[in-house]
């Protein structure tokens, strides 16, 4: 494109050069007719004696003019106005930036909203589940967040510690008859072990290495949790996992002999709405901690080493900074909140296997940390709000979320590689902050 | 003994597949640095045009195998080259500057892109196509095992010493290799020299997707039947192939695909056929653990 | 109290068949500051990087006497060797450029810092001693930042600084790191005069007040001769001088390094037609 400026500016003062633009315009449409021919065009379907094809050639003649005008439309803008691409991204590049100020009560009015979400008229069960799956994602975004956007560590099997902390939880409950709250911490002790475990041997990996790697480590877990029948019962999964209580209360219409039920302790009447009203409680009081957790270490030496790391390694090794165990806690604590995370999955399903743990879930905790802008708490959020409740809006939606998540994550690297709302903000100020730095 | 004949049969094929989509990894890492992730996606789409293009032949009544494959083999191979253009273009291109996990991040992104993209085209389910090559030469003691090479096996590996025959001349004695060989040494310095930077990295990727696409062609004739999803465990175990070979080297590649290969072969032969991937997953590892140069690459010195 | 800081012995690196240095020994001591120079390639930022451990040498002994212990850095890692007291800045400029002046000199306080913070649980449990030690790392920083005069940009991403504010600023790193040994390379590359003068002092004011020794690699002859107390002469990786400023100046080997031999034949016969003609 540098080359084009040139181009750019001599054209500006007499027109687009039509013979070249459509030269250019055409040769487009010619890649997209040889893209789109046969893969969109023809479609095998079954037939009586084999195989047949369906042929689309509408879609095709759709997708290479549609080709061909947003090649003309980007000739068009170049030559005419240079500069208007940047013109128009750069004011929504600034919308983050002007939230500014606001942002300390835009994140209260979040909490407070999230806390009252329940209690809502509009709140129905299937609302409450969707705030569940929401805050479960944010945690695992806020999770690998430390990994990926603190460290810079591109992590590609975080699902691993997603399925060690759901099945350690599942086992621990059902074998040795543990609470929630018991198995929780072990649940996620075990993760950090395991993330120290595969961390240890690759972690001084460079960077496209050790993604390789770490998906190759995620995909080890899957299997084995598919064939070790022994322990995890194989593609059958692990069921009847118990589920938590309000302090003994159990959330059921007819408790057991000798224990007091949810409903009955508090003169209500039974409703199912009870349990996931306190699953959703729950999930939201561990994705608060795990933020509280991830903003008081942001401003410690050891996140400072984190991003240090990032920016620099060699550096850092100049400095006295070990970067392997630098490396290590970041990726134990990552794979500690995944666990934590895996843990509250597996009590709210009540039922695990290993389908839910393949590497797509992997890849949609990268998606939603990358496009939410590594480092940033709020940012997460938002993406994963987007990648939960998009394909509830329609089934158009729901087969194209991954198609449309694949697509963003390219774009983002292009247009704003630090994500949509990165913004780093120094940890530790000399001056008051109202000296507003470039 | 036959038994274990029959294993490195099936093994080399195996790994004369995992080595054309080696060669391709292997290629891009010399010459960019980066792995370019969607690389799988690439043989996925090699194998999904190869049956759409049998299956309009046999529409067409163009039945004479030789010419059926040559036809495939021509169109597949333009096709998927077209794609691994388009996706260095749109997804690499504009990230060469960039940060160090850009790109990475962009591959990944290109490869959910392109899983999706042919799912909703052509559907989740798997895709069959009746058998174009039967038959095989059987061999083996009366009434004990048999050995069979069948003829798809047979094409596949001549086919892969023609392509690596031919794959060395070019890129030994033409002065696409040599410009080649120059940005792999040094990216900036070849520019200055008068190399075009930017046509040798996108031919670089067209010869990548071209050798891919043949990988998907033979996938095709060899297991009868695809789905979108084949790309991801074939690119991570034909990366795992460049890496053992030594990343950047074009013989450690398919040199490394056959070792992997016949591990895999072995492995389900003999141990159990659940783990064969991770005994894949396991060799990655402990190769980039242990031998991070590979088998035929040279030590990286750290330029500080 | 001026024994030898560091000793190189019989320090040789080879890369396959290219050997970058040859056989070079050396002594640094403290409150010294010794210079290596030497035309380009002549293997000086080699010997730094066997020094701090980024590459291992393949023969020799590099002995670091510090508080004292002796310590033998050829077998040390990099980062231990770091924490040992040998600090060093980097040919082309290394700094965290995302994150703060302020931050840069904080991560050279790190190992200090950890230790405070209990390795990471007293901090998150936010215990006093961890913001005691964290307010004391900011005065040091100050300290730093006041004596090379970035005090007002302490909160500027430091890719935001300009270039000689960027070198001024690797170094100040560096010393925030507590070292014994000051290892920089080349410090004045890119610098105008004024900025080398001050530089100059800055060195000055370092090897005084804080008694540690200085290695510094360096191209510019007005820095290495206004400043050094030991010289030490690379050419093609082996050793060709090695003395006070004076003796190194009138060396012959030096001249010759540098300068090219005075011719000993005769010039060809055209050649000197040539040049004995008037322009």
């Amino acid at each position: 494109m540098a080359g084009r400026v040139l181009g750019a500016t001599t054209a500006a003062t007499t027109g687009i050069d039509w013979p070249a633009a459509l030269k250019e315009c055409l040769a487009a449409a010619l890649v997209a007719l040889v893209l789109f021919l046969p893969l969109v065009g023809m479609r095998t379907v079954r037939v009586e004696g084999g195989a047949g094809l369906d042929f689309r050639f509408g879609w095709v003649a759709i997708g290479v003019a549609a080709v061909f005008a947003g090649r003309f439309l980007l000739v068009a803008l170049r030559t005419v106005r240079p500069g208007t691409v940047g013109a128009v991204t750069a004011p929504i590049a600034r919308i983050p930036a002007l939230f500014g100020p606001y942002t300390q009560f835009l994140v209260i009015g979040g909490v407070v909203f999230a806390f009252v979400l329940p209690f809502l008229p509009f709140a129905n069960r299937y609302v409450v589940d969707i705030a569940t799956t929401v805050l479960i994602y944010v945690m695992l975004g806020w999770g690998l967040n430390i990994v990926v956007g603190l460290a810079g560590l591109l992590d590609l099997g975080y699902v691993a510690f997603y399925a060690v902390g759901a099945y350690s939880y599942a086992l621990l409950a059902i074998n040795f008859d543990l609470s929630f709250w018991e198995c929780l911490p072990l649940a996620g002790a075990f993760a950090a072990f395991m993330g120290v475990v595969l961390g240890f041997p690759v972690l001084r990996l460079r960077g496209d290495y050790l993604a390789i790697v770490t998906l190759g480590f995620g995909e080890i877990i899957r299997i084995i949790l598919l064939n070790w029948y022994d322990v995890t019962n194989g593609p059958n999964g692990l069921s009847a996992i118990p589920r938590p209580s309000f302090f003994g209360l159990e959330f059921t219409r007819s408790p057991d002999e000798g224990e007091a039920a949810f409903h009955e302790f508090f003169g209500l009447s039974y409703s199912s709405l009870h349990r996931v009203q306190f699953l959703y409680f729950l999930i939201l009081i561990l994705a608060l901690v795990t933020n509280a957790f991830v903003l008081r270490i942001r401003k410690l030496p050891i996140s400072r080493a984190w991003e240090a790391l990032r920016e620099d390694e060699i550096a850092c090794r100049a400095l006295g900074i070990n970067p392997t165990n630098t490396k290590l806690t970041a990726f134990a604590l990552g794979a500690m909140f995944g666990g934590f995370a895996g843990s509250f999955f597996a009590t709210r399903q009540g039922f695990i296997s290993p389908e839910s743990f393949t590497f797509i879930e992997s890849a949609l905790v990268l998606a939603i940390v990358v496009l939410g802008g590594m480092g940033s708490q709020v940012g997460v959020v938002l993406a994963a709000l987007v990648l939960v409740l998009l394909p509830e809006f329609g089934r158009e939606f729901a087969q194209f979320r991954m198609l449309l998540f694949g697509a963003a994550m390219v774009m983002i690297m292009i247009w704003r590689p630090r994500g949509l709302l990165a913004h780093r903000e120094p940890t530790i100020h000399l001056h008051p902050v109202a000296a507003a730095p470039p | 003994m036959l038994y274990f004949l029959q294993q490195l049969i099936n093994g080399l094929t195996l790994g004369a597949m995992y080595g054309l989509i080696a060669i391709g990894y292997s290629m891009v890492y010399g010459i960019i640095g980066m792995i370019n992730f969607a690389h799988g996606e690439i043989y996925m789409i090699g194998a999904f045009l190869s049956i759409i293009c049998f299956t309009l032949l046999g529409i067409l009544g163009i039945t004479w195998v030789p010419l059926a494959l040559l036809i495939v083999l021509l169109v597949a191979m333009a096709c998927t080259s077209a794609y691994g253009w388009t996706v260095e273009r749109l997804a690499y291109r504009p990230l060469r500057g960039s940060f160090r996990l850009a790109p990475l991040i962009s591959a990944i992104g290109m490869s959910i892109f392109l899983q999706n993209y042919v799912q909703l085209l052509q559907g989740a389910n798997v895709k069959p196509l009746p058998p174009v090559i039967i038959g095989g030469f059987v061999f083996g003691a009366g009434g004990g095992f048999t050995v069979t090479v069948s003829y798809v096996q047979i094409i596949i590996l001549l086919l892969t010493v023609a392509l690596m025959v031919a794959f060395s001349y070019l890129i030994g004695h033409t002065p696409l290799g040599r410009a080649q060989r120059a940005c792999q040494q040094d990216l900036t310095m070849a520019g200055l020299c008068g190399v075009n930077v930017d046509r040798t990295i996108s031919l670089t990727f067209v010869m990548g997707a071209a050798l891919a696409a043949v990988a998907g062609i033979m996938a095709t004739l060899y297991y009868g039947v695809i789905d979108f999803f084949i790309g991801f465990l074939a690119g991570v175990k034909a990366f795992t192939a460049a890496v053992l070979g030594g990343i950047g080297s074009i013989p450690g590649a398919m040199l490394g695909g056959l070792l992997l290969g016949m591990v895999e072969a072995f492995w389900s032969g003999y141990f159990s056929i659940e783990y064969k991937d991770v005994a894949a997953f396991s060799i990655l590892i402990l190769v980039l653990i242990f031998l991070p140069s590979g088998l035929l690459g040279r030590p990286e010195v750290e330029k500080v | 109290m001026n024994g030898p800081l560091l000793e190189v012995q019989h320090l040789t690196m080879r890369f396959g068949g290219l050997v970058a240095i040859d056989d070079l020994s050396l002594t640094a001591r403290q409150r010294e500051i010794t210079a290596i120079i030497g035309p380009n390639g002549a293997g000086k930022t080699t010997v730094f990087n066997c020094l701090t451990g980024f590459y291992k040498p393949t023969v020799g002994q590099l002995t670091f006497h510090a508080d004292g212990h002796t310590l033998l850095l050829e077998q040390m890692e990099g980062f231990r060797i770091a924490r040992a007291g040998v600090a060093r800045t980097f040919q082309n400029i290394r700094l965290f450029g995302q994150m703060s002046v302020l931050e840069n000199l904080i991560v050279a306080q790190h190992n200090a810092l950890m230790r405070a913070s209990g390795y990471t649980v007293l901090g998150v449990l936010g215990f006093a001693s961890y913001r005691h030690a964290e307010a004391a790392a900011v005065e040091r920083a100050r300290g730093w930042l006041e004596r090379i005069g970035l005090v007002d940009r302490a909160d500027w991403n430091a890719a935001n600084l300009p270039y000689g504010q960027q070198r001024r600023l690797e170094i100040a790193r560096a010393m925030c790191t507590g070292p014994k040994l000051l290892c920089l390379d080349e410090p004045a590359a890119g610098l105008n005069p004024r900025e080398t003068a001050e530089l100059g002092k800055l060195l000055r004011d370092i090897r005084s007040e804080f008694g540690i020794g200085v290695l510094l690699i360096e191209h510019d002859m007005g820095v290495v001769m206004g400043i050094s107390d030991h010289i030490i002469v690379l050419d093609y990786g082996r050793k060709i001088a090695d003395g006070s400023p004076d003796e190194v100046k009138q060396d012959d080997n030096v001249i010759k390094a540098y300068l090219g031999e005075t011719e000993e034949e005769e010039l060809p016969p055209e050649v000197a037609a040539d040049l004995a003609r008037p322009d």
